[in-house]
């Protein structure tokens, strides 16, 4: 008892934070150091100096030397097939949130807590997330074919008496097809992160729900959802930023076309900042992209209280 | 514990009969919606070009494998899957160490200005590695560093490090105070204490960033897409896609190939499934 009540003393009023020595000085400098260089020169260092290239008209040859101010950013700012970039990324956003994520939820409670066979379906649905989105992105280029001898798609529906369509190549259908691809790829970590949070919620809860005589629907929006809040709102999160900045399956199935009409703004980031390398132009793409991103994050956080994970997806 | 009267109980299993058998044939659906698409990928890998055309969807019979053998014994896929184990190893091992020993002293050390500096260093969290692949290709490209392994490696630990740090912060708090206590009274240093006590205890949350580190690293295009263009240095993802670019005809030798470059990663998250699985929650749950 003494030596605990000496021990806590020796603390510096921390919980579980040790007394500061001279020895631990030269631990915290070294062990920080790698990771502050590294991020450093890597993440935030490029991000400073593409507010320098931004401003010039730069086509990579030779150092940057035509100074243009703010003009790129005008042309981003008024050029139409960037609004159409940005109109695309927010449909994905506004489908992703109002469709992709109440499936996951429903999904989860569908399986909840102890339905027999709950880890197989958690393993099959959780599948396409870990596969790459190259392969994701190929796979559904096959699926999405106009022939039906050759996109299994149209040939279901040929089978029930459908024209077969052209999907990936037509300006309607295009967008809807991206979405379904990305729905496929990531409704299994939503719903695996939903899956968890559920374990997180007392049983007893629901159970108490129904005694007082709440029916299956209530006990869901009343009791389940309002406590799975915080899982949501890291969903929700990780959903609207990762649908912002998509670039990988729309590059592989679409390069964001026909005609510009599944363009989001990292594949027309990529196309004048790496095809045409415009490199000034690119970098003011990218710092639009970025500051979009910063603006719905501050405020995202401001509003809800900080989810403690929003990293890799 | 809850008193529950057993006629509730009967009542309940029985309400539950109807909607159980729903649950299932929802679940089923879309247990078809996530397996048909791999399966016809996998069956088109085991067809002759002829029938990719006549029988595209069957099941194949008699199964060809010389798709696989005609990739297998050419030398560019197995350099491919070189390269991503190359840089896979580099940036799992990279984060690894670097984000532990940035989080330990995060958890467990004190010093002025530390809130300042995990704020820095966890800034990362607000953006992902698109938005800044354009300014990180010019910084790359000013230290003659394009074309190499090496800034494959470093960018993608330089982009995993705010995220792991956070998800290993948490961990490391989450071991009992008492214990570093302990081990100052016998005399360990902070180093000590990170090497022999809390390194060994966390095997558990470093097998899970280590996992979640190496699924990121294999499946990233976006970094060796810009910084590499010499196709002897290209990875699994991005030569899939030139692959595909240059056979998009040939529909089951390009099988054959996503097929192959999918199977390592199938294999490796059926053995890691629950590594993938914590560390993913873990970070989410404690919002």
């Amino acid at each position: 008892m003494e030596i605990t009540a000496t021990r806590r003393t020796m603390k510096s009023g921390g919980n579980g934070q040790a007394p500061h020595r001279a020895t631990d000085s030269f631990t915290i400098v070294l062990f920080l150091l790698p990771a502050f260089v590294l991020f450093t020169l890597f993440v935030v260092y490029p991000i400073l100096r593409s507010v320098y290239f931004s401003q010039f008209n730069w086509n990579g040859l030779g150092p940057a030397v035509k100074y243009v101010g703010l003009d790129n950013f005008k042309r981003i700012l008024t050029d139409k097939i960037f609004m159409t970039a940005m109109k695309n990324g927010l449909l994905i956003v506004v489908l992703s949130l109002t469709l992709q994520l109440p499936l996951s939820l429903a999904l989860a409670i569908m399986v909840g807590r102890d339905l027999p066979g709950r880890v197989f379906f958690r393993t099959v649905f959780f599948m396409p997330y870990v596969l790459s989105e190259v392969i994701t992105g190929i796979i559904w280029l096959g699926l999405f074919n106009a022939a039906p001898e050759r996109g299994f798609i149209n040939a279901l529906l040929v089978l029930v008496g459908i024209q077969p369509q052209t999907f990936l190549g037509n300006i309607h259908q295009v967008l809807a097809c991206i979405f379904a691809v990305l729905t496929w790829k990531y409704f299994g970590l939503h719903m695996l992160l939903f899956m968890a949070g559920l374990q997180g919620i007392p049983k007893e809860l629901e159970e108490a729900a129904r005694i007082d005589g709440a029916n299956g629907w209530q006990v869901i929006t009343h009791v389940t959802i309002p406590l799975l809040a915080s899982t949501i709102r890291t969903s929700v999160y990780l959903s609207v930023v990762g649908a912002l900045t998509q670039f990988n399956l729309v590059w592989i199935m679409t390069r964001g076309g026909p005609v510009n009409a599944s363009e989001v703004m990292a594949t027309y980031m990529y196309r004048y900042g790496f095809v045409r390398l415009w490199l000034g132009y690119g970098s003011a793409v990218a710092l639009v992209m970025l500051v979009i991103c910063l603006i719905f994050s501050i405020v995202y956080l401001r509003l809800v209280r900080q989810p403690d994970y929003l990293g890799s997806y | 514990m809850t008193p529950i009267s057993p006629s509730y109980h009967r009542r309940a299993t029985m309400r539950k009969a109807l909607p159980r058998a729903l649950q299932y044939l929802v679940l089923s659906i879309f247990t078809l919606i996530v397996i048909v698409p791999i399966v016809i990928l996998v069956f088109g890998a085991l067809k002759t070009r002829g029938e990719m055309y006549s029988l595209p969807y069957t099941i194949p019979n008699p199964p060809h494998w010389e798709n696989f053998g005609k990739i297998l014994s050419q030398p560019t896929f197995w350099t491919m899957l070189r390269n991503s184990i190359v840089v896979m190893l580099g940036t799992t091992s990279g984060v690894l160490v670097i984000c532990s020993m940035a989080a330990f002293v995060f958890a467990r050390l004190n010093f002025r200005g530390k809130n300042l500096a995990f704020n820095f260093l966890t800034l990362g969290l607000m953006f992902p590695i698109t938005v800044a692949i354009m300014p990180v290709f010019l910084v790359i490209r000013q230290m003659q560093l394009t074309n190499t392994h090496l800034a494959v490696i470093l960018v993608q630990t330089a982009f995993q490090l705010s995220g792991n740090i956070m998800i290993l912060h948490g961990f490391f708090q989450a071991i009992p105070a008492e214990l570093q206590d302990a081990s100052y009274i016998d005399g360990c240093t902070a180093f000590g204490f990170f090497w022999r006590i809390l390194l060994p205890l966390a095997r558990p949350a470093l097998s899970a960033v280590g996992a979640l580190t190496m699924i990121a690293s294999w499946n990233d295009l976006l970094t060796p897409l810009v910084l590499i263009d010499v196709d002897k240095l290209w990875t699994l993802p991005l030569g899939t896609m030139q692959f595909q670019g240059q056979y998009g005809q040939d529909l089951a030798l390009v099988a054959a190939f996503v097929t192959l470059s999918a199977i390592p990663t199938l294999i490796f998250y059926l053995f890691a499934e629950r590594q993938i699985v914590s560390g993913l929650t873990a970070g989410a749950l404690k919002g």
